[in-house]
């Protein structure tokens, strides 16, 4: 079942492959042609990508400070509502919308760009066609962001969740997503690889679903507006694709191109790869519609996206062997290398949300806890766990093969994991816990968990509200239901702050190293094929 | 899989079946939805908007109350929207013919909305509560909309919605707070969301 994509050639030493942490300098090594021939290509590569791609990232990690600033004011303003209450641009339901926009389509999207532009051409092994067009697409795209983002702020924003950018700002994103996708597909049309990897296919589908999906959901909501119940089915099914689609396709392929070079071993089952893929190709455009379970839409509407849903267990679970079988037996690697961590960390999130989403999906559980906070503690879990982590591991490593430099400081790396990892552990924790008591007040209890603890203490009353759960309560009173939320949201402010600091400290270590204020990575990929180091990519 | 035109084509083809299937057929099966005739007034319902409520529906957009409150009664059998008196029965397609954009919302830290009109029809209260929601519902986490309010000098007669605000949020002696044009079309807007007529022929939940 083993096969090996192209050019992965399983290291016999099993050493740690360099991700851009500087210390895996190899045994000196016979010159070895071919190996300073395929060398010299990937530079030439790199450099093509180099402006472009870092442009990109760039304007990545300037909007993840931006939504995460926005984020915090929004999460304090859940517990605080007086906080900021008389200025219009900051009302929690203007600045929700910001948050939400500025983190996918100014941080994931520039973010998933770059990424993907440099591993279709590694992949392609040629050079990236059409730089200046990414130029434009980026300049365009990301001024589409910004002008979106004020408008929201302003009170000009549409009214259907993701799509919240008014028409000027969604056609320039459309503008400029367009010239990114001329440079990917001229990229890929001059491969001189035949062998498509499976990175490849989710890269493909993704540079083909998301403008499909986006024009669609477009034009039907703006310039020509259906009206009434359709358009929310069309917001709903345009968020599926746009998350399962584009986000988790280039999550997906950035996994699979990285940890077989990461762990240094094969990937272990082509045909895995494809069942995984053509399962999520097949059955996720079905799922739009499980936003509305139990909602004002045809019950074959729904009846379809959940059983959809549901077969999503298979792309996930083979998705998820084939990264555990090919990282198996190497996790401790894990430990030293900063990418690896993330995109571990990432993998083990995507199992999770999938998980999460395929019982979120059924109707007995979704009746109870859609709409409520565990609904977002999903969305984090997901775009923050799976998503954005991933991307930060895919930034360890591409950065330095851009700009030639190492990261300044293992230090801030560490802050950097540990403060995101935890803080979305606590986030999703929080959320989870605290939607799950939320959604079981508002449909299923008689009396608010608060006022059990109150007479029984803390696990006594936890238990008697359990158990005094009915099918039909909903007598709980709605302010009370809302009171009991307030200390998990006051929670995830705290985790916020964890994220924060995160951030803050990618964004110095990125900022460092583009400067140029970071140390020049020590073997030089030329002179490795001298003996002074192996390029192990 | 190493043909690049095989995959688009197997791409394109596995999407555009969904495609058809689910955001055509809705938009056919959607599209043809008319208003049902009320069997006591034999009033068409939903009726169409006011100008005035147009305009409040262009405030609760703009404000983004969706980001909190929803509009759809659900159905199902493992919910409590019906019990907890958020609508008489399950919403429907038809609800929604004249909502343009919709405002369906996708987050509950409010209650649902969508028969507000019906369930509380004191134009003072809604006022109240916009101004200050603490007022009307001690911890709730709903923001101030103090913004879509006025403090004005009292005239030769009061204005007739005049906030009645007392202790901390009493204006000053000779001034009273009353409502901008846009605070005074989103209560219109909130008091006329009334979708509790009977569709005919359509299950409750
Ligand atoms: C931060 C979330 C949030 C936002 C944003 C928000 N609300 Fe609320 N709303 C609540 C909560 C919580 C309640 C329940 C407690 C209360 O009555 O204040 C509520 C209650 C209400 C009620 C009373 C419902 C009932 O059943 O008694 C109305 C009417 C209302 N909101 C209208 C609005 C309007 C109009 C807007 C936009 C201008 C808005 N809300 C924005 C959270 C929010
Ligand atoms: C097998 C995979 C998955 C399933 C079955 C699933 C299921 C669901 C369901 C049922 C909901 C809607 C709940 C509701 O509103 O009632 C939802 C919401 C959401 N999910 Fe997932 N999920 C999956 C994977 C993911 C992944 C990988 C991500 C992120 C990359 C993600 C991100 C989200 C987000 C952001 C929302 C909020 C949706 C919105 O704003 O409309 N999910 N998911
Ligand atoms: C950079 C990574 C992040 C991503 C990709 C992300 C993504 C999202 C998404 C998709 C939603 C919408 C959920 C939905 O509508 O269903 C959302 C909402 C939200 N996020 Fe984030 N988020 C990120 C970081 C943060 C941080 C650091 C905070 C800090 C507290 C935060 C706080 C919030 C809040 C308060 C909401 C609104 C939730 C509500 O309405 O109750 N997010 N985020």
């Amino acid at each position: 079942m083993v096969t090996a994509p192209f050019n992965w050639r399983p290291h016999s030493r099993g050493r740690i492959a360099d991700d851009g942490h500087g210390s895996a300098v190899g045994p000196q090594q016979a010159v070895d042609v071919e190996a300073a021939r395929a060398a010299r290509r990937r530079l030439v590569i790199d450099r093509s990508c180099r402006v472009p791609c870092l442009v990109l990232f760039c304007s990545a990690v300037v909007w993840l400070l931006a939504g995460t600033l926005l984020a915090m004011i929004a999460s304090f303003k859940l517990h605080e509502p007086r906080f900021l209450a008389d200025f219009a641009p900051l009302t929690f339901g203007r600045i929700r919308p910001a948050h939400l926009n500025v983190v996918a389509y100014g941080w994931a999207f520039n973010a998933a760009l770059a990424s993907l532009l440099w591993i279709k051409c590694r992949l392609a092994a040629t050079p990236l066609r059409g730089g200046a067009l990414v130029l434009a697409g980026a300049g365009l795209w990301n001024v589409g962001v910004l002008l979106g983002t004020l408008a929201i702020l302003t009170g000009r924003g549409h009214s259907t969740a993701w799509l919240e950018f008014p028409v000027p700002a969604a056609a320039m994103l459309y503008g400029g997503f367009a010239l990114v996708a001329i440079a990917a597909v001229l990229s890929l049309a001059a491969r001189r690889v035949r062998r498509l990897y499976v990175s490849q296919w989710y890269l493909l589908g993704a540079l083909l679903w998301f403008p499909w999906c986006f024009t669609v959901a477009f034009i039907l909501l703006m310039p020509a507006p259906v009206g009434g119940v359709t358009e929310s089915a069309i917001g709903g099914w345009y968020t599926r694709n746009l998350i399962g689609l584009w986000f988790s396709a280039v999550g997906v392929a950035i996994i699979y191109y990285l940890l077989p070079k990461l762990t240094g071993r094969p990937l272990y089952s082509h045909q895995l790869a494809l069942l995984g893929f053509w399962a999520l190709a097949v059955c996720y455009p079905w799922t739009g519609m499980r936003h509305l379970i139990a909602g004002p839409l045809p019950a074959w509407a729904i009846t379809v996206s959940i059983a959809a849903s549901v077969m999503l267990l298979i792309p996930l679970l083979a998705v998820t062997l084939n990264f555990h079988k090919t990282i198996r037996g190497r996790y401790r690697l894990v430990g030293p290398s900063p990418t690896l961590r993330f995109i571990v960390f990432a993998a083990v999130c995507y199992l999770l949300v999938g998980g999460q989403g395929v019982l979120l999906a059924l109707r007995s559980v979704n009746e109870v806890f859609s709409l409520t906070h565990t609904i977002i503690g999903h969305a984090h879990l997901g775009m923050y766990g799976f998503f954005t982590m991933a991307m930060f591991g895919a930034m360890y490593y591409i950065i330095p093969r851009l700009t030639g430099r190492e990261w300044a400081s293992v230090g801030l790396i560490r802050i950097h994991f540990w403060c995101v990892g935890l803080g979305l552990a606590l986030m999703v924790g929080v959320l989870t816990a605290g939607g799950i008591i939320q959604g079981l007040e508002l449909n299923r209890a008689a009396a608010p968990l608060g006022h059990y603890i109150d007479e029984h203490g803390l696990s006594e009353g936890v238990g008697a509200f359990l158990s005094q759960l009915q099918v039909r309560g909903g007598a709980v009173d709605f302010l009370d239901v809302t009171r009991g939320t307030i200390p998990w949201l006051e929670l995830r402010t705290l985790s916020g702050m964890m994220l924060l600091a995160g951030h803050i400290a990618f964004a110095v270590l990125v900022g460092l190293n583009v400067a140029g204020h970071s140390p020049p990575r020590p073997g030089p990929m030329l002179l490795s094929a001298a003996g002074r180091g192996r390029p192990l990519e | 899989m190493n043909r690049l035109p095989l995959l688009f084509i197997a791409l394109l083809a596995s999407f555009a079946a969904a495609w058809l299937g689910l955001v055509f057929g809705l938009y056919r099966e959607l599209g043809g939805v008319q208003p049902v005739s009320d069997p006591f007034t034999s009033e068409l319902q939903p009726r169409p908007y006011t100008e005035l409520e147009l305009a409040g529906r262009d405030v609760y957009r703009a404000e983004g109350c969706i980001a909190c409150h929803t509009q759809h009664v659900r159905g199902g059998r493992f919910n409590a929207d019906i019990e907890r008196g958020w609508g008489p029965r399950r919403s429907h397609p038809i609800d929604y013919i004249h909502d343009r954009p919709i405002l369906m919302g996708r987050s509950r830290t409010g209650p649902d909305l969508v028969n507000i009109g019906a369930r509380e029809a004191r134009r003072s209260w809604h006022h109240l509560h916009l101004y200050d929601p603490r007022i009307t519902s001690p911890g709730s986490n709903m923001p101030t909309y103090r913004y879509l309010y006025r403090k004005q000098r009292i005239g030769d007669e009061p204005d007739p919605d005049a906030l009645m605000l007392a202790g901390e949020h009493a204006p000053p002696p000779g001034y009273e707070v009353v409502p901008t044009d846009r605070a005074r079309a989103l209560v219109a807007y909130l008091l006329g969301l009334d979708r509790t007529y009977p569709i005919p022929g359509t299950p409750r939940r």
